[in-house]
């Protein structure tokens, strides 16, 4: 049944990053934010960062049990409230990169206003949305990326709801960097979060993954290799894509790729700056001494 | 240790109570404040962002108070001493956060500078009325700290001490402050860094590969893992065990909650700081704390000139609860706590349940908007003689 | 010879599928046995073919597989015998 194998060969990539005691996850079979977090691992393998110096921040939801498998110094914060509990690790350590690893739900409904506001500031955090366009956790409410028409729990006969598209809510708050990928895109998916975490300022990819269990049964959408199918199928790679042409609904074209990538100074250096200019000498710019 | 000179303003200064809790912050350590605007507290945070920057550190104006009430406790995982500040409905929102710094454990000040509820109630005026907020407003069975300043001294002396507090015991610690103490200008002595004594973050000692988050010695307060030093340790708010790992147990529930409130509990003659004069002989014994026991104390003055034994226990340390003061109080032949306060009767009612029905306890109730008469306190020191 | 070789964590898998569909070289298939959850996990069924490349790993949301190759040397030539 299974290969084994009796000479050592390489370890899975995504091992070391991994709390392995508390694996198997409690992701259900086909979701796929288990996959983003394999992408993850090997962009932090390609940037060969101090790993001692990556902090994960999440919030609560399915996704948010990120923090809690990966082995990196891990928050598992309050609902929608990553980014605020991330915005104060970044301004005491701004030597540490801190990735902020959350749901749809959790960044953009009850942590929406936080969200616009670090992006606003340019605060320099990586945000990674995985978007399985539901409340999965609660049992597959209405969320604010699902589409109109889903069936959820909270919208028995169909959502009605315009839903966010994200990559243009964040662009226009202020986002240095957004792209949006899915779990089909593995490879994308790894080169985008290697660039995102080599980017200086507020940093945004969208990953569309599957919830076989909460929303795609309910809409009669097969299981998660059929969600992946259906993201193979419908994905069209547009870099550079206005945002705003972008937007997803529940049976159309999927557009992929990287859509901002620009230099906008961040919220450190903006205060540095200013503060260095009006009080000269007197400005002691060692940061956020560490307590004791 | 002793306090880094870089944020002691030593000498006497006039200063209001919302400065003076600002020099307290930045004299014990604190170098990371978030806060989001709101009357009557935020003299405290436009004074930090006006000291920090030149005393290093960092301050934020955050979007809300559910965002300044975690992104304070971000810098303190990032090894910040860190506090914030607000009022009223300010409070109310901060609620979830304070759940989450008592079940992560995270050394927090949140300064309450109170003002007259509910809801919007009376943005520039003062109350008492969020003691109980303070006690119980997160979901879930906890024990935290609070302490009452009677003025702009002890706004400086008791925003160490809760700095001081939080560190020892890895909780939140409250400021309850209110309008008046936040916005009266007093006389307010900062002494040399060299005598205000700071207590360090209890970082842990032992390897990566050795440490346990959540493992305790007898006081039950578990050491901290720095951040960026190979830990890999993970926080949450969900139930945890040792590892700091998830565990929806009823085990691991009853264990973590009882030890969280053990932790305060077992040091609550430790913790506890009150003013007391001439409870030897007190007949009355009058109950304040915050400004109140400034009015309090000229009713106490009124009804000695006029021979009743009253006394004064004034509560500096509101949480946890000094039960055994008032055990002690009321089997030493107390006949009666009179306790004014602005609020309708919230530690009252604590007084009365620590009192276990050996004296009388008499509130003496104020909705907020200004401070009591003293002949309101006298009148109700006489009754209780009746 | 194959260039290279899965290893799946049986245990670990919850039998989505994704590496066997997304296997570029076509090396697996779902078994018909069970793990001890009731899941049924990949299977090698054209180990020659395996090219190494880990998209397997990539795709795995359970961490239960990964590919790795086989870069010649003494280890290769053990496997490969």
């Amino acid at each position: 049944m299974a290969t084994t194998i009796d000479v050592p060969v390489p370890g899975n990539l995504v091992e070391p990053f991994l709390r392995s005691e508390r694996i198997p996850h409690i992701w259900c079979p086909g979701c796929g934010i288990g996959t983003t977090v394999n992408c993850f691992a090997r962009a932090l393998l390609n940037t060969k960062k101090d790993l001692r110096k990556v902090a994960v921040v999440s919030g609560i939801g399915c996704t948010g049990r990120v923090a809690g498998y990966v082995k990196l110094d891990s928050f598992h914060t309050t609902h929608g409230r990553a980014i605020p509990f991330a915005t104060g690790l970044k301004l005491s350590r701004p030597d540490i990169d801190v990735v902020v690893y959350s749901g749809d739900g959790d960044l953009f409904a009850i942590g929406g206003n936080h969200l616009i506001h670090a992006a606003r500031r340019n605060i320099n955090l990586k945000v990674i949305c995985v978007n399985n366009l539901i409340y999965a956790m609660t049992g597959g409410q209405t969320g604010p990326a699902t589409p109109e028409d889903a069936i959820t729990a909270t919208a028995p006969f169909g959502a009605y709801e315009p839903a966010f598209n994200m990559p243009q809510l964040v662009e226009a708050a202020g986002a240095s960097y957004v792209a949006r990928w899915t779990t089909y895109h593995v490879k994308q998916l790894e080169r985008s979060m290697t660039e995102m975490l080599s980017h200086d300022g507020f940093s945004f990819i969208e990953v569309l993954s599957p919830c076989p269990t909460l929303y795609q049964r309910r809409n009669k959408m097969g299981d998660g290799l059929d969600a992946m199918k259906f993201y193979k199928e419908k994905s069209k790679v547009r870099h550079g894509a206005p945002t705003s042409e972008i937007g997803l609904t529940r049976d159309g074209e999927i557009v992929v790729g990287k859509f901002v990538d620009r230099q906008r100074p961040d919220y450190v250096e903006l205060m540095r700056r200013q503060l260095r200019e009006h009080l000269g000498e007197r400005f002691i710019n060692d940061g956020v001494p560490t307590c004791c | 240790m002793q306090s880094d000179p870089r944020g002691v303003l030593t000498g006497t200064h006039f200063l209001d109570g919302d400065h003076a809790c600002c020099e307290g912050a930045l004299a014990a350590g604190a170098r990371f404040a978030s806060g989001y605007p709101i009357t009557p507290s935020t003299e405290v945070v436009e004074r930090f962002a006006a000291r920090i920057p030149t005393v290093g550190g960092t301050f934020i104006q955050m979007e809300d108070e559910l965002a300044a009430s975690i992104t304070l406790q971000g810098a303190v995982w990032g090894g910040a001493k860190a506090f914030t500040v607000t009022s009223g409905p300010g409070f109310s929102l901060m609620m979830e956060h304070v759940g989450y710094a008592v079940m992560t454990e995270t050394p927090c000040v949140f300064v309450n500078v109170q003002r007259g509820g509910p809801s919007t109630g009376l943005p520039t005026l003062p109350a008492q009325a969020d003691m109980m907020q303070a006690r119980w407003g997160s979901h879930g069975d906890y024990q935290i700290i609070a302490l009452c300043p009677k003025s702009p001294q002890e706004c400086f002396d008791l925003t160490i001490t809760a700095f001081n507090l939080a560190e020892q015991y890895r909780t939140p610690v409250f400021v309850m402050m209110d309008e008046c103490v936040g916005h009266m200008t007093e006389k307010v002595i900062i002494p040399p860094a060299g005598q205000i004594e700071i207590t360090p973050r209890r970082y842990t000692t032992a390897a990566p590969d050795q440490f346990q988050p959540y493992a305790t010695g007898s006081d039950l307060v578990p050491d901290v893992p720095p951040i960026a030093s190979g830990y890999s340790f993970h926080i949450t708010g969900l139930t945890h065990d040792e590892r700091g790992y998830p565990s929806m147990t009823p085990e691991t529930q009853d264990h973590l909650v009882r030890r969280l409130q053990d932790k305060i509990l077992n040091a609550v003659e430790k913790i506890t700081l009150t003013e007391e004069e001439n409870l030897n002989d007190a007949e009355v014994v009058v109950v304040s704390y915050g400004i109140t026991s400034r009015v309090a104390q000229r009713a106490i003055d009124l009804a000695r000139a006029k021979g009743i034994r009253a006394g004064k226990l004034r509560l500096i340390t509101a949480w946890p609860f000094p039960d055994f003061k008032f055990r002690a109080l009321a089997s030493n032949g107390v006949r009666a706590f009179v306790v004014p306060e602005l609020n309708l009767g919230q530690m009252a009612r604590e007084v009365q349940r620590a009192a276990g029905g050996q004296s009388r306890v008499i509130p003496v109730t104020h909705a907020g908007g200004n401070v009591h008469q003293p002949e309101q306190i006298l009148r109700a020191i006489e009754e209780a003689l009746l | 010879m194959a260039k290279g070789v899965v290893t799946i964590t049986v245990e670990r898998c919850k039998g989505c599928g994704f590496c066997v569909e997304f296997c570029p070289t076509r090396v697996l298939a779902l078994s018909s046995a069970f793990n001890s959850k009731g899941y049924h996990p990949p299977h090698v069924v054209a180990a020659e073919k395996c090219s190494g490349c880990d998209l397997c790993g990539m795709y795995c949301p359970d961490f239960a597989i990964y590919g790795a190759r086989i870069n010649g040397g003494a280890r290769g030539d053990a496997h490969a015998e």
